[in-house]
């Protein structure tokens, strides 16, 4: 038996998010023969553009084109998924704002396993997958089996599968939107108003070389002071994670990762900060990146090039007097 | 507004450091620093906050056993007014599907315009939420850091999406919201607050209770197992700097001239 294995494709203004290719990889880990269909829901040429640039990479991509998915509504694509999907399929979407928001209604609506956030699948034997996760900030991996006899939804963390780069597929648009639509678009209790853009800051750290990066080591607002004589002794600017700006000890726009700043600066001090995937996946271009964490377990760890385990308190000020007497 | 935050008591990663026991079959609970899941903690504020502008009542619920109990009446002392406990023998080993089904029986006990979650916890899933409004056929939107109450019937939520941007939506009550941290700063709770809601009472409902078959909850009602619990090959990781602080700070103001990052 032929598995069928789809993917929701997040996408925005005519381009697939990189997340398309690397749920291809993940389809092929559940079953390297699969059958993988893309499922694509948008307006316009937009949507078509999407469809056009991934359909090299599935062997199907079904579209859905409706004008109230200009932006997607993740309460309504559920239910639109749910009218067009065989039972027991199984189907992939990203780890991300979006797939957080769809997928776990979509497995109770579907009557379907859940598996969230995985970061490898080892395979499927009879009706069982397994796969790997993360738990507890990421110090510590668990496999788990999950049993898709009545179909799965499994989210896939962004960025830990290897992009599909094969490009064979040689896939086939189909226009799904009748079947989709049949019944009329979905009434839900939830209306799109307007994306708020985030503010701007006063130091745009998507432009620096080097960034002196604080997270919740810093334990307390008066101790940024190190942080700002470590960055004047570098050169550098000071960038943070999510639990300083949670804090209110620094703006919004200083903050690296997913729900913040994409960085790609050459050296990427991390001071302090645990390296949830969220804030990783903030950092680009392969920076030098130091991490001084307390704890060795934190998986900045994994990510860095250069690691001291010590207490950013004491070690940070130690490193900024040594870098202002070397001169 | 009578509103209803899920809770759970989970092992504080800022505080310990998480360690895979000797068999693999679990993580070492010994000397574990347990505290309310940090989300959670915003959920609560949250509500309270959203109850003192608009009125109503705040009910913290959480599924565990007996100790879980003290997260409860933590965020009690928060502020909250009412606590109820969800135990059973029986609800062990629930998957997130589970758990969203015996907080389910729990909210058609009451009637309540709006349920908040943390966005995620220990286990980084982020699917209660999601799932127990599906299950009530509510309307649902996660990762909220805005909240504005419109009127009885509906309320503005701002959800955190890519680059720190705002998605804002209008939705219908009741529903299910999820809580990102940062939303707001929660209050600081004492140990003397904490011992002034020691004589609270804190109903315990079990699967009897609240109508629950055996079957549906636990570890027969789950489709997610977990087989084992490991520290994944370290790969490359990072060149570990060692020796006293002088000799590592030396070195890495060497390395960092090397790497162009000291201008």
């Amino acid at each position: 038996m032929v598995r069928q294995v789809f993917a929701y494709i997040v996408h925005k203004e005519g381009v697939a998010d990189d997340t398309a290719l690397e749920m291809v990889a993940a389809a092929k880990r559940i079953d390297s023969d699969a059958s993988i269909t893309a499922i694509v829901a948008g307006t316009g040429a937009d949507l078509n553009v999407v469809c056009n640039e991934i359909a090299s990479s599935y062997q199907e991509v079904w579209k859905i084109d409706s004008e109230a998915l200009s932006y997607p509504n993740a309460e309504a694509i559920r239910t639109l998924l749910v009218r067009i999907l065989p039972k027991e399929g199984l189907i992939i979407a990203p780890h991300d704002t979006f797939g957080m928001d769809l997928a776990p209604g979509l497995s109770i609506k579907l009557d379907a396993a859940y598996l969230p956030d995985a970061v490898d699948i080892e395979g499927v034997d009879e009706n069982r997958l397994k796969a790997v996760r993360q738990e507890y900030s990421g110090q510590v991996s668990t496999h788990v089996v999950c049993d898709i006899s009545g179909g799965a939804v499994i989210t896939a963390r962004p960025g830990s599968f290897k992009a599909d780069e094969s490009k064979g597929a040689g896939g086939q648009v189909v226009d799904k939107t009748a079947e989709a639509l049949e019944g009329g678009f979905p009434e839900t209790g939830r209306r799109f108003i307007e994306v708020a853009e985030a503010e701007v800051g006063d130091v745009d750290i998507t432009k620096s070389d080097i960034l002196v990066s604080v997270g919740r080591g810093i334990e307390d607002e008066d101790n940024l002071e190190i942080v700002y004589d470590l960055a004047r002794a570098m050169g550098g600017d000071v960038a943070c994670s999510r639990p300083v700006v949670d804090a209110r000890w620094l703006e919004k726009s200083r903050q690296v990762g997913t729900s913040g700043k994409t960085v790609k600066p050459k050296v990427y001090m991390a001071l302090g900060i645990s390296g949830s995937f969220q804030h990783q996946g903030g950092i680009k271009g392969s920076p030098f990146m130091v991490a001084i964490n307390k704890n060795p377990k934190a998986p900045i760890f994994q990510a860095a090039d250069v690691g001291v385990v010590a207490d950013i308190l004491d070690f940070v000020p130690e490193l900024t007097d040594k870098i202002n007497g070397s001169r | 507004m009578e509103i209803l935050v899920c809770i759970k008591r989970v092992p504080d990663t800022s505080e310990n450091e998480i360690n895979v026991n000797r068999d693999g079959t679990d993580i070492e609970r010994d000397d574990l620093v347990y505290s309310v899941n940090e989300w959670d903690n915003y959920a609560v504020e949250e509500a309270i906050q959203i109850r003192d502008r608009v009125c109503g009542s705040v009910t913290v619920v959480t599924v565990g056993d007996e100790e879980t109990e003290e997260v409860v009446r933590r965020e009690m002392a928060m502020g909250a007014d009412k606590g109820v406990l969800l135990s059973d023998e029986v609800f062990k080993n629930s998957d997130g599907r589970g758990i969203a089904g015996i907080i389910k029986a729990e909210v058609k006990k009451g009637k309540y315009d709006l349920i908040l979650t943390g966005a995620q916890a220990d286990d980084g899933a982020g699917q209660v939420g999601g799932m127990l409004a599906a299950m009530l056929d509510w309307p649902y939107a996660s990762l909220a850091t805005l909240i504005e109450v419109t009127d009885d019937k509906k309320i503005k939520v701002g959800r955190e999406i890519e680059g720190g941007n705002l998605e804002m939506l209008e939705i219908d009550l009741p529903c299910v919201l999820s809580i990102q941290t940062g939303i707001n700063e929660p209050r600081y709770v004492g140990i003397r607050g904490i011992r002034k809601t020691a004589s609270a009472e804190i109903p315990v409902h079990g699967a009897g209770d609240l109508g629950l078959s055996p079957e549906s909850v636990g570890k027969s009602g789950s489709k997610i197992k977990q087989l084992d619990y490991f520290v994944p090959d370290a790969g490359e990781g990072a060149e570990i700097l060692e020796g006293s602080v002088d000799e590592i700070a030396e070195k890495l103001v060497e390395l960092l001239k090397a790497r162009g990052g000291i201008k």
